[in-house]
């Protein structure tokens, strides 16, 4: 059990370093025009729809992780 | 650098007497008043004093207004105004029950003095792969981070010093990081933080004789969670908050909604041993503790410390983090 807890730490430490990669690689250099002085606007809201997609996406690796590893207990 | 050692250790050495000469004067002030509660995880009935925020606050203030006097920057404004007004909000939920929405509302309106006073940095930084701007997003962020840092620092405190232990091991593995990153000055207006806990920790220690409530709860993760965005550490400070995460993560997929913990049925039980051990009842929630008790019964003390454990492992995973920071790939 005490095992599980560190590995689920550890694989929360490494989603946190995998995304924090694929943010800075799309969101980084993102960018909108066409738009006047909304351009920075729009593609800050943009920006913002896809850091709370990848937000959903981690929370949902992570709810099938806890199961994985916590199966037997969470049962119990 | 050198010329800040100074306001350093007086700010510490505040911080440090300032709770631990508070408390206990506090504590008679409290048994006094009949502002006790009840220790669930004794089999006596063993009233402990409560809230120990007011002493966790005055030594907050009392340091980093130290270190105001010497630095005037508008990131320690904003780390005492956030920090006193999380303090207030705990103090209103401590005398009267509040509803669940109540704390994290009001907390996000407390992170509002960061944005007026600009005490942020919107670039958002990565390890190894660099900053990101998010001008927008990042405001949102700031209105997030308080009562997610508040609320996840109060859930956790469900142990004999375990809220205040936990405190000294993530606020100071912070400060850490912030030195490592050569952000200098926040590291030190984070010191306080570690050494209010510590002084705290010698009297919220099992046995308890007083327990911070959702003051000093709430003081403590609001300043974690504003030193977090005016040191511009916000990925840090999450690794290092870690096992308090995991323990609000773990709780809110499983009751699936923004509840207060005592609406909640108890995920664990008592021995006639007097060792913790996980509810049969299924529907009550998973939280670290029980997950920490399911195949085992411990002892209070023993979860205590593998929490302990828990944060130490994250803080070393945040400090390997910081270090990251100046690696790009």
């Amino acid at each position: 059990m005490k095992f599980g807890l560190f590995g689920f730490l550890f694989v929360m430490w490494i989603l946190i370093l995998v995304g924090g990669g694929i943010t800075v690689m799309i969101l980084g250099p993102f960018s909108i025009s066409g738009f006047g002085e909304l351009d920075w606007f729009i593609g800050s809201v943009i920006k913002a729809i896809v850091a709370i997609i990848l937000v959903v996406i981690w929370i949902l690796i992570l709810s099938k992780l806890k199961n994985l590893i916590f199966r037997k207990e969470i049962k119990s | 650098m050198i010329e800040l050692i100074l306001p350093a250790v007086a700010s510490c050495i505040v911080a440090f007497f300032v709770v631990f000469l508070m408390t206990p004067p506090l504590i008679k002030f409290l048994e006094k008043r009949n502002l006790t509660v009840k220790d669930v995880n004794k089999k006596e009935d063993v009233m402990v004093a409560r809230p120990g925020g007011l002493s966790i606050i005055t030594g907050i203030i009392a340091s980093e207004i130290v270190l105001y006097a010497f630095l005037q920057s508008n990131e320690i404004l904003a780390i005492i105004i956030t920090t006193s007004a999380a303090f207030v909000i705990g103090y209103v939920d401590d005398r009267k029950v509040m509803g669940g929405w109540f704390k994290p509302v009001a907390l996000a309106i407390a992170a509002t003095p960061i944005i007026a006073l600009g005490a942020y940095n919107s670039d958002l930084a990565f390890p190894l792969f660099g900053t990101v701007q998010i001008p927008v997003l990042y405001i949102a962020l700031i209105v997030f981070m308080i009562p997610i840092t508040g609320n996840t620092i109060n859930s956790i405190d469900v142990l004999n010093g375990v809220a205040s232990g936990f405190m000294v091991i993530a606020s100071f593995s912070l400060s850490i990081c912030l030195f490592i990153v050569q952000n200098y000055e926040i590291a030190i207006a984070s010191l306080p933080l570690g050494f209010v806990s510590l002084a705290f920790y010698k009297y919220h220690k099992i046995p308890s004789k007083i327990f911070p409530g959702d003051s000093g709860a709430l003081t403590f993760g609001a300043m974690y969670g504003t030193i977090a965005i005016v040191g511009g550490v916000e990925i840090l400070a999450a690794i290092a908050l870690l096992p308090a995460v995991i323990n609000s993560f773990l709780f809110l997929s499983s009751v699936k909604k923004i509840t207060e913990h005592r609406q909640i049925k108890n995920p664990t039980l008592m021995t006639p041993e007097l060792k913790l051990k996980s509810t049969d009842d299924v529907s009550a929630p998973i939280t670290l503790v029980r997950l920490i008790v399911a195949s085992k019964a411990l002892s209070e003390k023993q979860v205590g410390f593998v929490i302990f454990k828990l944060a130490i492992f994250s803080g070393i995973l945040a400090i390997i983090t910081a270090f990251m920071m100046g690696v790009s790939l």
